[in-house]
């Protein structure tokens, strides 16, 4: 009897750490890290963000992360009624999630800005832009980072 | 006072989109490195850069530590009227940073 439970108990607990097992190494491949999820929220509040339209513009591999050349850009008429109010970029894996926010009007003419930025990593940039309908949309960009910003002593 | 370098057409047709290019020297510092004793290097960084156009903002861009040093932005706008393009970067330590360019619209 006490041999029977304690099989069963064992089969029990054997299960649940299985599932748990399944949950912990499946989540992380889609997930982004929370701290950038956290960031993109607070932008986004609770509208929905939909792929596409933004044109994320990053080299796939970059010998130094210290300088990246980022191009993004919306196709937007930009007259008043209709235009991109922002484009937000965020990284996953630098220290901070936020990386730079543009804020446009109608009288940019194009929704369009090239910098240059830091990577710690070989990660994936995420640029949101923001509409004056209130819609939002993403776009993703995965670079290689061989050289990583922020960690040389000065 | 930091060196500027703003790069506007000085001529266009009107309601043309011209491109504007700006560049300052600034060393971008983040906060996040530290010196070979271990202390850590305080951030000092340009927070924001504001673009106007006749007095009227056309672009804003919010910095963040993850710029590179020597902020670098390409941008464009409509060329509505002749007048004065005026440049403005702010950031910590009381950086602040003015340039202005003239264009002429026809």
């Amino acid at each position: 009897m006490d041999r029977e439970r304690s099989r069963r108990e064992f089969l029990a607990a054997a299960a649940a750490g299985l599932g748990l097992g399944a949950v912990i190494t499946v989540a992380p491949v889609h997930a982004t890290p929370k701290e950038m999820e956290d960031a993109i929220q607070k932008v986004v509040g609770s509208a929905r963000v939909s792929k596409g339209r933004v044109r994320l513009e990053l080299p796939p591999l970059s010998e130094n992360g210290n300088t990246v050349p980022l191009t993004v850009s919306i196709e937007s008429p930009m007259t008043p009624a209709d235009h991109v109010r922002a484009i937000h970029v965020f990284t996953e894996l630098n220290p901070q999630p936020e990386v730079v926010s543009f804020r446009f009007g109608p009288r940019a003419g194009h929704a369009r800005v090239s910098t240059r930025i830091r990577l710690a990593n070989t990660q994936t940039v995420t640029a949101i832009g923001e509409l004056s309908d209130g819609s939002f949309w993403s776009a993703t960009a995965a670079v290689v980072v061989t050289l990583a910003a922020c960690l040389e002593d000065a | 006072m930091a060196n500027a370098l703003v790069n506007v057409p000085a001529r266009a047709r009107r309601g043309e989109i011209i491109e504007v290019k700006t560049l300052i020297s600034h060393p971008m510092e983040t906060g996040y490195r530290r010196t070979q004793l271990g202390a850590r290097i305080p951030r000092d960084i340009i927070r924001l850069f504001v673009c106007t156009y006749n007095g009227t903002e056309v672009f804003r861009a919010e910095l963040h530590p993850a710029i590179a040093a020597n902020p670098f932005f390409v941008f464009s706008t409509v060329a509505t009227e002749s007048g004065t393009l005026a440049f403005q970067w702010t950031g910590d330590n009381g950086f602040s940073a003015t340039e202005s360019a003239t264009i002429t619209v026809e």
